[in-house]
């Protein structure tokens, strides 16, 4: 008998499913597990895997430079526009990829939902998980980039972390709130994939916070992503880069982030009992 | 419903395992679970948005209704039941899968559910990465689950494959597999859902000898089936569910007895002769004659029934009983009778393995038309109530007639009515 079950004859209840059963440690080693194994299978499975994985960012990126510096011509008046374009599709890419994987997720591991017992926050943080192994490799081509273009490594470098735990975070809490509602209402995957084209161009992706004004440019500072592409423009490539500090567009961000995030928690634990009989 | 004395069979022996003085491993009381099944599924946030005000409506499918049971240390019990009788849901919620709505369920040691071999294989991995994964699933850290991979790999035959990707498995490689990581979860309660269905009869008897072998080493099995030989052999106790509901829990050979009675009785439409068990003895024949000594299908009412059984031991029989149910197509016993071994001054009272025995004569017949049938329980050892087999349907007949009366049976009754002078 193992160790775990030192005393077996101590009866506990069954709480039913629930999105950590089976206790943290067994849901953690079961997020790596599943994240590790399917990076691996994408990456190691094919000789170019990586390089594969990386075409997509890469094109984007070309693409959009050709557009803002030869038709737009907004990129010639930013300072290192563009890897400060590299980077930011690399995060959002992130976002997206995690969020739009996450959707359908719970949903294609029904098997597991209905005959095993798994904890079901596992399975949209396992695609949060790998999407963010992605990300780790895909930054390190960013930095190389961000290097050969002459920006000089500054001390604010080591504060990036702490933005991308935060794009994690807000990533896996929109994931957790789709992937526990699409079993339930099956459209969530077509409004999320048209939601996120929209996030994209409302997020300062493609242009600075300061270049929209007006409305929209109003809109665009209340999104809860714009502060951190704000703040990885200005901590990366260019420390006097603007930042919008009016209380309004610092409290409306971190209230909406709290929400979603709460929203997140309360969603996924009403549904996680339920998904087996939903599915 | 229920098998007493008084219908002259053989009063049901206590479980072949004592084990009610071992303590409880598994507690359920009062389990309840409904499912809401909505007449018109609501599966798009489009149709909440268009049709914002229509109540959902719901059938209300009541799939266990207070369900009370224990399970102890080191049993194997059995959950017998018809499909949709609710015994997957109960296996269900006790493997964490769903929520009950009421009632508790409490369980001591650390559980293993196997509701579908190689639930959670990924195909596009390694065995090697699938076997370290399900380990975790079944509860195992992963240091464990890395140890047991040669226990696994080994068990299942397939070494020199560990590294092969799932997808190039066939399939009876797959269940090796599959089977080989729930031996090796090494959990302390098992609950199984019909995983026996799969593969060859070979695999079904190495299947059994593993729970046979857990069970020794003090290990619990909770088996979900309705294959009544699997009960019969291998069950301590077993309980039987229907319509949501705990029909009996106990001895495995009346809970099959009663399984067969619910299946073959009723609408009749699941009239399953398949899965006769035949551990300890075997059927060579069952017929029926009619007056005149011929073999016949059904009789007619008022006909002596010219009745014959024939069994072959399988294993050495001490002290037999032959017990014979006859039973209306509502399931009721409509008599029965018992027969031991007629036998010689000093002869032992064996019937030795490969030997014969066969039971006949006639019966008189005041059976109502309509349709009976005949189950049979042999016992043997008598004084120590040790059940050696099976409940099995022999015979299925009609009785036809033109004088059809309330009841299974006519009696002659001298009675008469006569005007009372005043």
């Amino acid at each position: 008998m193992s160790a775990t079950a030192s005393s077996p004859l101590e009866l506990r209840d069954v709480r039913g499913p629930s999105a950590l059963g089976g206790g943290w440690r067994r849901s953690l080693e079961l997020l790596y597990l599943i994240a590790a194994t399917e990076f691996k299978r994408t990456y190691f499975g094919t000789a170019l895997g990586y390089l594969w994985s990386l075409c997509r960012p890469l094109l984007l990126f070309a693409v959009l430079l050709a557009v803002f510096t030869h038709v737009v011509r907004l990129g010639s008046s930013v300072l290192h526009y563009p890897v400060l374009l590299l980077m930011n599709i690399v995060l959002f890419g992130f976002f997206q990829e995690g969020t739009n994987t996450a959707v359908g997720s719970v949903l294609n591991q029904e098997a597991i939902v209905r005959k095993t017992q798994f904890p079901r926050l596992v399975i949209p943080m396992a695609v949060v998980l790998t999407s963010a192994f992605n990300l780790i490799l895909n930054l390190v081509v960013v930095f190389i980039f961000i290097l050969a273009f002459g920006v000089t490594p500054m001390i604010t470098w080591l504060l990036f972390p702490v933005l991308l735990l935060w794009l994690a975070l807000i990533t896996a809490a929109v994931s957790m709130i789709l992937s526990s509602l699409y079993p339930r209402f099956r459209d969530v995957g077509i409004i999320w994939a048209v939601f996120a084209t929209a996030l994209f161009y409302a997020t300062p992706v493609l242009y600075p916070v300061e270049r929209i004004s007006g409305a929209i440019g109003k809109l665009v500072a209340l999104n809860p992503l714009s502060p951190l592409f704000e703040l990885a423009r200005r901590w990366i490539i260019d420390p006097h880069a603007y930042v919008n500090t009016q209380p309004l567009y610092v409290i409306v961000p971190t209230v909406l982030t709290v929400g979603i995030c709460v929203s997140a928690v309360w969603i996924f634990n009403r549904e996680a009992p339920r998904i087996a009989e939903a599915l | 419903m229920s098998i007493d004395a008084e219908t002259g069979v053989t009063a049901v022996a206590s479980a072949p395992r004592e084990m009610s003085g071992r303590p409880v491993v598994i507690e359920a009381r009062d389990v309840t679970k409904t499912f809401r099944i909505p007449h018109h599924r609501i599966d798009s946030l489009k149709e909440r948005a268009t049709h914002p005000f229509t109540r959902q409506r719901f059938r209300e499918l009541r799939a266990l209704r207070t369900i009370s049971f224990d399970v102890h240390l080191g049993e194997f019990f059995g959950i017998v039941g018809r499909n949709g009788s609710g015994k997957s849901t109960l296996l269900k919620i006790m493997a964490s899968i769903y929520r009950a709505d009421g009632g508790r369920i409490r369980m001591a040691g650390r559980l293993a559910p196997f509701i579908e071999l190689g639930v959670g294989f990924n195909p596009e991995l390694t065995s090697r990465e699938n076997v370290a994964l399900n380990g975790v699933l079944m509860g195992l850290s992963r240091q464990e689950a890395r140890c047991k991979l040669d226990a696994v790999l080994d068990f299942a035959e397939l070494r020199e494959f560990a590294d092969l990707k799932l997808k190039n498995y066939s399939s009876g490689m797959m269940v090796r597999l599959a089977f080989a990581v729930m031996v090796e979860a090494d959990a302390d309660i098992m609950l199984i859902d019909e995983v026996l269905a799969v593969g060859d009869a070979a695999f079904a008897q190495k299947c059994m000898d593993v729970f046979r072998a857990r069970r020794e080493a003090g290990k619990t099995v909770v088996l979900v089936t309705h294959d009544m030989a699997t009960v019969q052999s291998f069950c301590d106790r077993a309980m039987l569910i229907h319509d949501g509901e705990v029909r009996y829990i106990g001895d495995p050979e009346e809970a099959a007895l009663r399984y067969y009675r619910l299946n073959f009785a009723g609408d009749g439409q699941q009239a399953a002769t398949g899965g006769v068990p035949d551990i300890n003895a075997r059927l060579i024949g069952a017929w029926l004659e009619n007056a005149a000594g011929e073999r016949v299908e059904n009789v007619e009412q008022g006909e002596r029934i010219g009745f014959n059984v024939i069994f072959e031991a399988r294993h050495d029989l001490v002290n037999p009983v032959f017990g014979f149910h006859f039973l209306s197509a509502d399931g009721r016993i409509v008599f029965g009778f018992n027969r031991t071994l007629e036998l010689a001054e000093g002869q032992p009272d064996v019937l030795e393995a490969g030997r014969r025995v066969r039971i006949s004569g006639s019966i008189e017949n005041r059976l109502m038309p309509g349709r009976y049938y005949v189950s049979t329980l042999i016992s043997r050892n008598r004084s120590h109530g040790d059940l050696a087999l099976h409940v099995l349907r022999l015979l299925d007949f009609m009785v036809y007639g033109t004088q059809p009366g309330p009841g299974p049976v006519s009696m002659d009754a001298d009675v008469e009515a006569t005007l009372e002078t005043s």
